[in-house]
Formats: structure tokens, C-alpha cells, sequence
């Protein structure tokens, strides 16, 4: 009898021996270039991923729209569509709304498509006042309530219209952003069939189930110019593969693509329900895109330290820290134990202006650094980075807990000063580094 | 030779043995699949492979005298359970160089990624730059078969984690003044096996496994032997490394999980 597997597999190589991809690109000066490059690099990963699913995201992509934000939402059933936009026009001004371009599927070498929509958006002017009113009421003897548990109906008891103006001017990204998460919430628990997968300004994610160079193709991200990429491959292990459970996952303009797995996700999810967040997707990673709009931008942290609380140092490593190291390290994991990743991961987190690249405190999963005059490059292996750029200046293994921040602006902020081979020069002048940041 | 083997074009074949191959484009399954053909042809002494961007698995299982240079970035787990080879790498690589790697050399002349020899068994591995995370963790050795690792500059976190045999130098070459190795938690879990470090590096970036002494007995000869090798291959001055003062660690235990699971025996553990 022949040994049929030595004929048709001699090298026993057919075992799917994969992982995710992830990539991230960005010019620190605000350069805007095409989604070709991030396509191609994700290509040279392609037998990281198993075709289930590919992402990306782009900022600075929808100049002509940038004060409105960008809601690209996915529908299983036309029902859903339509349920959606009667509540869109009763919660938002729709400034303008297409199919999101793409070719198709079928010749793409995609899974079929869900409908795919996009509405440029704007929160209407009477919902910020009256949200902002009853902000004020916290301290203006005006009844209070939080801005989340809805609209107050008896603003015609307020004369201080001036003071109305102000709190309106003071607050008004703070309010608009609390108000449209909660409109995405609602969509994405209350609407059968319908998830909004990206609702930032002048950016956008798009993503599906095919390999990531595909669903680039498929979604023409050659035609769109950005200044920041981030871009996922996905070798499911947990969860199903469907269009919503592609990576990046986002919130407002923060979206996280990610390599591994959360072992804390219960807790994670536990925690931040309890802030309004709901977990729908179906995977890990949501969690982690929606701790990092609570602790960065309801909390006002600072990347680097919300990188600590994502990924804190072990407590034998926090005992050897000086003060007032050993104090905050000690703050954060007491304050935030909930918000702790478990488990082996790798992300790039981005948001307008900034791209983050961290990898679990005990490295259990690869994240590479490289720099290019302007450009920061994250990626989880170096070859994809010298696929569009053969000459960097350096390139680096990131160590674990410690972020890589690159900033509109020119900075580049690694905790991990002088890991460098002697064979590269110093870095451009672009380029600042700092123990931990700011 | 097959036209269904033999998918990549041989380049420039002159008569001293040597070969040459482009592989930009090419998927890794029909680059290790040349490399398997010629390796086995009579005459050819060395392959030189250009425009290598992330092919994974190059020279895998791979057996032979035979010389392979690379010229890019060659992706994960060069030269896995590799048999007797010489790969020369101009540029850095990736993660898992020398996975289980058998008998050969492996010589580097960037950085290296994380878990390089990791699990190897015998032969050399020599990177000029630095290296990534748990690179040599769990390097085993059997009878006259002792694998060595070879960093010039320094390491990721677990360098050496459950290391059971052979040799790892970590040379420091890419520190500071006065600066500090980048690994902490060195050999965790080690039970075989030596580290000798050059450089400095603080008790407190120990694995709870691990003892520090000074070489002794032959250990000096054996430093020099390899710092001899690795200067050599990058050009350095063995004299001038060999200055400066080595630090040896070694298990503290051949078994330092034998008492894990027995009732009141976790405290005297201590695990890092």
C-alpha cells in the first residue's frame, strides 16, 4: 500500500501552524499616504493568519468630514439597516451616508459581505445643551444627573443661558464623545443584526473575514490617504470568525488590534459594564478598546501609564522600585486590579494623533519597533517592515510592559533606552526618548 | 533534478560549488524545497540566497556540509532541528533561530529575536547584536552533544528560562558604561547547563533557580574558545573581551520542581 501522505504532504507541513499578525504604521509628522503599504506588509504575514480574518484602520482619511464622526456600522438584514437609521435620525444629524466602497466579494477571495453602510454624523446642537444643563447641575444647584442616564426634559427652568454656553463650549468634545458611546451601545445591544465597528472622526476601520491583504483590496484602501495604519491577520482560537469579530476593535477613535489572548476577559468585562461599556463582539479584544477609552479618556491618563495598568510590572519587580516608582506602580495595581490584561498579548493601540504599541509583561508574544526618519513602524515581525521600508534607520525587539508611543509632533517614546544593536546609528532627531514617558 | 523540485532558478552556478538564488517573491515552501535539492547534489559546497524577506523555516531538517547565505531578514525558526549546516545571516533575524537545532553553526551578524535556541540541542549559534526574550530557554544536552548560544551584546527578559544543558555567554558588547544587562529574571527554572555572563548585571535580575560563582576549572578555556570563534566571525579583539571579569550561573538544582506540589514546600521555593 503506498504511503499516500509522503506523496501529497512530504514535508507534514499541512498542520496550521499560525498566529495573528498585527502592523501599525505612522509618520510622527502627519504625512498622509496610501493603504497600499500596510497591504503589502500584511501580505508578507500572510501565513500568520488563516483567512479568517483581516482589519484595518486608518486615521486622517475623511478630511472633507472631520468635524463629524464617522459611524461605519455592518447589517445582517435589511431590517436592521432600517431599524438603525430611524434611530440615527432621531439621535444624530446625518450629515451624509454611501455604502462603504468595496469591490466584490466574490472576486476579492473574501466571505460574503454583510451590507455595509457609513453615516457621516454630528450630535445635535439641543442634545448638547441639555446634556451640558444637567452636567452643570452638579454644581449649579440644578438637579443632579449623569450625562449617561439620559436627556432632562425641564430645561425651561434654566435662565443662565451664558453659563449654558460656557459649560456647552467647555465640555462639548467630552459631552459629544460620552453621548455617542452610548449610542453605539445602544445600537450594538438593542438593534438586532446591526453593529457600528468604527464611530471615530476623520478615521475609519474596515474589516472582515478573509486574509488581511484581501479585505484590504476588497474595502479599496489604495484610494484612501492616512497618516496613521494599524492592520490585523486573525487565527481565531476562541471565538468564531464573523465580519464584527475581525480586528481592530474600536471605540470613538480608539481601535486595538491584537495578538493573543485575554485570559482576565471575564473580569475585564465584568468591570467595565459597570462603566457602560458592553461587550457584543463576540472576542477578547473589545475589552481592551473600551479600557482604554475609560482609563485614557474619561480618566485622563497618560498612555504610558495606562500601558501600566494594562500591563503592570510583576509585584516582585515593583518591591525593587525606588520611590516614588514603587508608590504609583503599587496605586495603579490597587486602583485598577479589573483592568489588568492577563495572558499572552501583543496590541497596537491607536487613537488621532498617537499610536501605541505594548506587548505583555512577560513577552509571550512578539511585537518589533523600527524607525525611519518620520515613520514609526510596529509589526509583529521586522520582514513586513522592510517590505516598505528597506533602509530603516533601526529596528528593535520590544521589551515586555514597556510602550512604544509615537505622537503627532515627532515623539517617539520607548522605556526601553539603549536595546540596540551597535550596527545602527543613533536614532533621527525626530525622535526623543524618556524612561517613561511624559 | 525535477522541474517540480527544483522551483527556484539557480542564479549562477560557476564551477567552485557555488550557487545563488533570488528569493523576493518566493513563498518559503518553494525556497526550503531548492534548498533540500541542492543541498543533496553532488558539488555544491555553498548556496547564497538574496532578497530573503520572512520566509519562515529556512534550512529546516536541513543535513549536510553545506554553507547557506542569507542576505535579508529570514523569518521564524531558522534553521529548525538543522543537521550539520553553516548559515550566515547578513541582517537581523527573527524569532525561534535554531529551534531544536541538532548539529551545525548559525551565525548572525544583526540582532536576533526572541527565543533564539530555544530548545536546541547541538551545534553554535553566534549573533553579533542583541537578542529577545527566553532565547536559550530550555537548551538540553546529551553525552558529547552540547549546544552554544553566543550574544554579543545583551538580553530580553528569561534568557536561559528552564535551560537543562549546554552554554550560553551573554558578552554585554552593546551596554553602557556602567550598564546594567536587559534581562531580568535570568534562568528561571534552570536545572542544567551553564550561563557565563560578561557585563554587569544585579543578584535581583536572577531567576530564584539560579547560582552565581566565578568560572572555575576549565570553564576560562571554554569562554575563551567561543569569544576566540565570535571574534573571529565579527571582527572583534578576543583579548580585549576577554579583560574583563566573566560571572558563571548555574542551577542551583537539577530538580528545582521536585517539591512543587508537595503540601508546605511552595514557600521554599520562591519562584521569580
Amino acid at each position: 500500500m503506498k504511503e499516500l501522505d509522503k506523496i501529497t504532504n512530504p514535508f507534514g507541513d499541512d498542520k496550521v501552524i499560525a498566529n495573528c499578525g498585527l502592523f501599525g504604521m505612522m509618520s510622527t509628522k502627519g504625512r498622509r499616504f496610501s493603504g497600499q503599504d500596510a497591504i503589502l506588509a500584511m501580505a508578507n504575514m500572510h501565513d500568520r493568519g488563516n483567512g479568517l480574518g483581516g482589519g484595518f484602520a486608518a486615521y486622517g482619511i475623511y478630511p472633507e468630514y472631520a468635524d463629524c464622526y464617522a459611524l461605519h456600522v455592518m447589517y445582517e438584514s435589511m431590517t436592521g439597516k432600517e431599524q438603525t437609521e430611524h434611530f440615527m435620525r432621531t439621535t444624530f444629524d446625518v450629515v451624509h451616508n454611501e455604502e462603504i466602497p468595496h469591490r466584490d466579494p466574490a472576486n476579492s477571495g473574501v466571505a460574503p459581505a454583510p451590507i455595509l453602510w457609513r453615516y457621516f454624523v454630528r450630535v445635535p446642537k439641543n442634545v448638547l445643551k441639555e446634556i451640558s444643563i444637567s452636567r452643570r447641575g452638579l454644581d449649579g444647584g440644578i438637579k443632579k444627573e449623569s450625562p449617561r442616564d439620559g436627556i432632562r426634559d425641564d430645561i425651561d427652568d434654566i435662565d443662565d443661558i451664558g453659563r449654558i454656553k460656557e459649560a456647552i463650549e467647555d465640555n462639548r468634545e467630552d459631552i459629544e464623545d460620552d453621548y455617542v458611546v452610548k449610542q453605539v451601545m445602544t445600537i450594538n445591544t438593542g438593534i438586532a443584526d446591526a453593529y457600528v465597528f468604527s464611530s471615530g472622526k476623520n478615521m475609519g476601520v474596515f474589516k472582515g473575514v478573509g486574509y488581511p491583504e484581501d479585505i484590504g483590496n476588497f474595502f479599496c484602501l489604495e484610494e484612501y490617504n492616512g497618516y496613521l495604519w494599524t492592520a490585523h491577520g486573525r487565527f481565531p482560537t476562541n471565538t468564531q470568525a464573523w465580519w464584527g469579530g475581525a480586528h481592530p476593535f474600536s471605540l470613538l477613535d480608539w481601535t486595538v488590534v491584537h495578538n493573543g489572548e485575554i485570559s482576565s476577559y471575564g473580569t475585564n468585562r465584568a468591570f467595565l459594564e459597570m462603566h457602560g461599556y458592553y461587550c457584543c463582539m463576540h472576542t477578547d479584544t473589545e475589552v481592551i478598546a473600551y479600557a482604554v477609552d475609560l482609563l485614557a479618556r474619561r480618566h485622563h491618563l497618560p498612555m504610558d501609564i495606562v500601558a501600566k495598568v494594562l500591563a503592570p510590572p510583576l509585584w516582585v519587580s515593583i518591591d525593587r522600585m525606588p520611590e516614588p516608582e514603587r508608590r504609583l506602580h503599587t496605586a495603579l495595581r490597587l486602583t485598577y486590579p479589573a483592568l489588568l490584561m492577563n495572558g499572552p498579548f501583543t496590541i497596537i493601540i491607536a487613537r488621532q494623533g498617537e499610536m501605541i504599541g505594548l506587548r505583555d509583561r512577560i513577552q509571550l508574544r512578539p511585537l518589533v519597533a523600527g524607525i525611519k526618519d518620520d515613520m514609526l513602524y510596529l509589526s509583529s515581525e521586522e520582514a513586513p517592515i522592510r517590505v516598505v521600508c528597506p533602509d530603516l534607520d533601526e529596528t528593535w525587539t520590544v521589551k515586555g510592559g514597556e510602550p512604544i508611543i509615537g505622537r503627532l509632533g515627532g515623539r517617539v517614546i520607548t522605556g526601553f533606552e539603549g536595546f540596540r544593536g551597535d550596527s545602527y546609528e543613533e536614532l533621527p532627531s525626530t525622535a526623543v526618548r524618556g524612561a517613561s514617558g511624559r | 533534478m525535477s522541474a517540480q523540485v527544483e522551483v527556484l532558478e539557480v542564479l549562477a552556478a560557476p564551477g567552485a560549488g557555488c550557487v545563488t538564488l533570488d528569493a523576493r517573491g518566493r513563498s518559503y515552501r518553494e525556497l526550503n524545497r531548492t534548498l533540500r535539492s541542492l543541498a543533496t547534489r553532488r558539488g555544491v559546497s555553498r548556496i547564497s540566497v538574496t532578497n530573503v524577506l520572512g520566509q519562515r523555516y529556512i534550512g529546516t531538517n536541513l543535513r549536510g556540509e553545506i554553507e547557506v547565505r542569507l542576505y535579508g531578514t529570514p523569518g521564524n525558526d531558522l534553521g529548525a532541528f538543522m543537521d550539520g549546516p553553516v548559515i550566515y545571516v547578513y541582517g537581523n533575524a527573527q524569532d525561534g533561530v535554531g529551534n531544536t537545532m541538532n548539529s551545525g553553526k548559525i551565525v548572525v551578524y544583526g540582532n536576533a529575536g526572541d527565543i533564539a535556541a530555544m530548545s536546541m540541542r547541538g551545534g553554535k549559534i553566534f549573533v553579533k547584536g542583541n537578542v529577545g526574550s527566553r532565547s536559550a530557554i530550555h537548551m538540553k544536552e546529551c553525552g558529547e552533544k552540547k549546544p552554544l548560544l553566543v550574544v554579543g551584546g545583551t538580553a530580553h527578559d528569561f534568557f536561559g528560562e528552564y535551560m537543562a544543558g549546554g552554554t550560553a555567554i551573554l558578552l554585554g558588547l552593546s551596554l553602557g558604561p556602567g550598564e546594567y544587562h536587559k534581562a531580568n529574571f535570568i534562568g528561571t527554572g534552570m536545572h542544567g547547563g551553564e550561563i557565563f555572563i560578561r557585563g554587569r548585571v544585579d543578584p535581583s535580575q536572577l531567576g530564584a533557580a539560579v547560582k552565581i560563582s566565578e568560572p572555575a576549572g576549565d570553564d576560562m578555556r571554554r569562554i575563551a574558545d567561543a569569544v576566540g570563534e565570535f571574534a573571529e566571525l565579527f571582527g572583534y579583539d578576543a583579548g580585549e573581551i576577554m579583560h574583563e571579569e566573566f560571572l558563571k550561573l548555574s542551577p542551583k538544582s537539577l530538580r528545582p520542581f521536585a517539591e512543587l506540589y508537595h503540601a508546605g514546600s511552595r514557600d521554599s521555593l520562591q519562584l521569580g
